[in-house]
């Protein structure tokens, strides 16, 4: 068999990037909610809010520094498999790739250092600035990649001259018209995921009775965020989906598995879409609501697959369900945290073992939703690598070969299994550490060779053939 | 626009970034390379700890090379990169088995054998891959139509080779200099013992590469030894500085083997630019076939040079911090 150096491409690039997407989707709320704890100890001095902030700001130092290491990697993956996409996107992703550069990336190096290791060396209120400062840096470094992002998906303020984009706007293109959407469901998506980890992890420690006091704190004000916040991002979402309708209407046939353009659509709870026979089997749906949902009318007109040829059709299997997996993650997120709402009363929230099992399962759920976000927005949108100008394949290195690209694909995914591996072997050590009074946590003994680096912010040591902490 | 030339400023500006990656990250890659000849495990401890709070930022560096040159040169980065594309990924490979063992050695009992490998290993393909980049950028790239026409190894040549153990020899000279700086007692000895052996290794490549660049690329020999006589300053200073490494060792100087050997960088790159300015990506492409539009590198110009200084602002006051000795069984709190 040939070796096609382009889907090579295509699955490397969705495997770095899905692989780097999820530290910051974490980080990004997880810094926040740091900043918070910091002001709330500011405020208040109680020491709740102190011990909450030094158990999280070891979590994050160790996502953090797997972000880092796979964001190295993927500023140079537009280079390497994608050299005429960025020739041709220079002009525009080479500013907006540098700015994300010096105004967030150097930002959130400077003040990170003072966030993990300031404790005590610098006034307390020194050290709140540096969370809120990395909290921000955080925003802006999305601000900027997502707007790249976007304006691939809805490319403006742009001429196309020569194979080469002219910026004619700035403003237009930055701001171009998926980016408020994409922004505001990815900044909620990271608080959502933000909140369920701290949500979940604190109901693990309350199940064990470790802290209870700061525990419970964690629990009530992540469960009050998330009450309202997973409902907005249904919201947000339904714009955003509005928004694919303008400009990506194809997409949007695919996410509702809609072959032919027609009125009194309805929403398909199931179905397995056939590309080749172009029609779904076995649909269950409800009758009328995509069209509602879409159009706000039981008779509105929901676009088809079919007005688009078949090789310019994406792969609607997968958006199909990507996107089925994503909101109904986002309902069970609702449902969750209004079950916490009603188990508020009497405090049975914190006790009822069910509940707080039922939060640590949770843990891994927003990043599964967010994968499969990032899925439905980015097959969704195939053949096109900038949306109706130019194609994967015209955005392909020329004398890339398929052996290369084998090789590389190869090469990241066993160095990231090795990485991840070791991160999540030495965050759950982390975890299981949490939280203990200081006379019972593990230590290695060498605390004094601690480096000022990010891991090494948590004393954690990372294998010990002693294990006094059982789970 | 026609009152400055935007692409001139470019060129400096990434000329600095890449000066800035080369020398920051050089002595902490050196050191990595160093890593298995140490005396022993507490000099091992020592040469982390002395690097360890400022690597990070040092490596952004990188990553402001990389977006600058898709900003301000994307011919430069839409050609290097497919290039070089299996040099790329060791090197990226390299980085990051570095990165995390910084991270996971500390705390490592059983494994610690393995982070050390892990760290070595790691800074010496990167360090490689990086001398390879300078030796192909020398040799030059073949282009059809704006993009790279040539094989996966077009890059591995023996010339280039000798430019990735000569960088490999550079680095370890820099970790070597600047260990001298940081450290006391057996482990400054050991670095002092070290540092004229590294300085002839690295001489003898940088004679080697001299006498083979000309034949490598004629241009480069028209540039020497035709009329323009007041560039053989830079070697000359590059020997100054060399001779002020070897002379500081034996008076047991403490920072100015480090300076002089940045000094060393500083001209050999100077001469290296010279002998091909203004061809960016050789052997047929200026800087400014290179240049992205320039409402563009206006439009980044503009940020850049408000954050720049505050950058350098904060990496200096880090360096100032962590400024002093590291002794064995100290780190930094
Ligand atoms: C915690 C994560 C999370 C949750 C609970 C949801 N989403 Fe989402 N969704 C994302 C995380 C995400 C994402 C990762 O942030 C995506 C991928 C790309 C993007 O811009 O946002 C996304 C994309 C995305 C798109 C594709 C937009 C496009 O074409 O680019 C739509 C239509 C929705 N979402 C709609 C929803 C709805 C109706 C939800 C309600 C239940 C929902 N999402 C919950
Ligand atoms: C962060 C989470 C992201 C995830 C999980 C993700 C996932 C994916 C996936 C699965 C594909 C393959 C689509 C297909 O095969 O049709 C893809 C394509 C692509 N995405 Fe994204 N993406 C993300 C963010 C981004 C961002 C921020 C950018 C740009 C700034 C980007 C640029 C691209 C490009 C250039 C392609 C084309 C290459 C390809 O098809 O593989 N992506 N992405
Ligand atoms: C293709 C797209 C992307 C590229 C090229 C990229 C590049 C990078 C790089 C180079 C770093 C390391 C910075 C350092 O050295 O400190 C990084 C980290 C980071 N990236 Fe990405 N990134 C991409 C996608 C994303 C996306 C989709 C998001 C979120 C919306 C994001 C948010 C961040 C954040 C917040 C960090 C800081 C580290 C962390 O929080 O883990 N990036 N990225």
């Amino acid at each position: 068999m040939e070796l096609d150096p382009l889907l090579l491409s295509r699955m490397q690039f969705a495997f770095v990037v899905s692989f780097h997407a999820i530290f910051p989707v974490f980080t990004i709320g997880l810094a926040s909610y740091i900043a918070l704890l910091h002001g709330l100890y500011f405020k208040t001095n109680n020491p709740a809010w102190d011990r909450l902030a030094l158990f999280w700001t070891k979590v994050f130092a160790v996502v953090f520094g797997m972000g880092v290491v796979s964001g190295i990697v993927m500023s140079f993956q537009f280079g390497t498999n994608w050299s005429n996409f960025s020739q041709a996107a220079s002009n525009f992703l080479g500013p907006i790739l540098s700015y994300e550069v010096v105004t967030a990336f150097f930002l959130e190096a400077a003040f990170l250092g003072v966030l993990l290791f300031g404790r005590g060396k610098v006034p307390q209120g020194v050290h709140l600035f540096a969370a809120v400062m990395v909290a921000i840096g955080t925003f802006i470094s999305s601000f900027w990649i997502l707007s790249a992002n976007s304006w691939m998906h809805t490319p403006a303020g742009v001429e196309l001259i020569d194979n080469r984009f002219h910026v004619t706007s700035w403003m237009e293109a930055i701001f171009n018209p998926s980016f408020p959407y994409r922004f505001a469901h990815m900044a909620m998506a990271s608080f959502l995921t933000g909140g369920f980890v701290v949500a979940g992890v604190s109901a693990w420690f309350l199940l064990r009775g470790r802290d209870p006091e700061a525990n419970r704190r964690a629990l009530s004000m992540c469960l009050w965020l998330l009450l309202f916040l997973a409902p907005a991002q249904a919201v947000v979402g339904d714009f955003h989906g509005l928004n694919t309708l303008e400009y990506q209407p194809t997409k949007v046939a695919a996410m509702e598995g809609n072959w032919e353009t027609s009125t009194n659509v309805p929403l398909l709870l199931f179905a397995i879409p056939d590309q080749e026979a172009q029609t779904n089997h076995f649909e269950i749906g409800i009758p009328n609501l995509a069209s509602i949902i879409l159009t706000h009318s039981p008779s509105g007109e929901v676009p088809g697959l079919s007005e688009a040829a078949l090789e310019e059709q994406p792969p609607v299997l997968i958006v199909f369900w990507a996107f089925r997996v994503m909101v109904g993650i986002g309902l069970l997120m609702m449902a969750i945290s209004l079950v916490g709402l009603l188990m508020r009363r009497n405090g049975k929230v914190y006790q009822h073992p069910g509940y707080l099992k039922a939060l640590v399962a949770m843990i891994p759920m927003p990043f599964v939703a967010v994968l499969a976000g990032w899925i439905v927005t980015e097959s969704g949108r195939a053949p096109w690598l900038v949306y109706g100008m130019m194609t994967h394949a015209e955005g392909i290195t020329p004398s890339l070969t398929g052996p290369m690209a084998l090789f590389t694909l190869v090469g990241y995914v066993l160095v990231y299994a090795v990485v991840f591996y070791a991160g999540i072997y030495y965050l759950s050590r982390v975890v299981r550490n949490g939280m203990l009074p200081e006379e019972e946590r593990e230590t290695t003994g060498e605390n004094f060779k601690r480096p000022m680096r990010p891991f090494s912010a948590a004393h954690t040591p990372f294998d010990d053939d002693v294990d006094p902490v059982r789970s | 626009m026609e009152m400055f030339d935007l692409t001139l400023i470019w060129a400096g500006i990434i000329g600095f970034g890449i000066m800035m990656y080369v020398l920051m990250d050089g002595f902490d890659l050196g050191l990595g390379i160093l890593y298995p000849f140490a005396p022993d495990e507490d000099a091992r401890d020592v040469m982390m700890n002395s690097v360890a709070p400022v690597w990070d930022g040092n490596e952004t560096w990188l990553v402001l090379g990389g977006a600058g040159l898709l900003g301000a040169f994307p011919l430069v980065y839409s050609v290097f990169l497919p290039a070089l594309y299996i040099g790329v990924f060791l090197m990226l490979a390299g980085l990051i088995f570095r990165g995390i063992a910084f991270e996971l050695r500390f705390k490592s009992k059983r494994n610690r054998r393995w982070w050390n490998r892990a760290f070595c290993w790691g800074s010496a393909i990167a360090a490689f891959a990086q001398g390879a980049v300078v030796g192909a950028y020398i040799q030059g790239f073949r282009v059809e139509s704006y993009a790279f026409a040539g094989g996966a190894f077009d890059w591995l040549t023996p010339f280039t080779i000798v430019t990735g153990f000569g960088l490999m020899a550079g680095y370890a000279l820099l970790g070597a200099t600047w260990l001298i700086m940081k450290s006391e007692g057996y482990i400054q000895e050991w670095a002092y013992k070290i540092t004229p052996l590294l300085l002839a290794l690295v001489l003898g490549v940088f004679a080697v590469i001299s006498l083979w660049t000309p034949f490598v690329n004629p241009l480069v020999w028209e540039r020497w030894f035709g009329h323009l006589q007041i560039i053989w300053i830079f070697p000359a200073l590059a020997l100054l500085c060399a001779f002020t490494v070897y002379r500081s060792v034996k008076r047991r100087g403490e920072g100015v083997p480090f300076i002089a050997t940045v000094g060393i960088y500083v001209f050999t790159y100077l001469g290296l630019i010279v002998s091909k300015w203004p061809i960016i990506v050789p052997p047929d492409f200026t800087l400014w076939d290179a240049a992205s539009a320039p409402e563009s590198q206006l439009f980044l110009l503009i940020g850049v040079l408000f954050v720049i200084p505050i950058i350098l602002t904060y990496t200096a006051w880090t360096y100032w911090v962590f400024r002093g000795k590291v002794r064995v069984g100290e780190g930094y709190h």
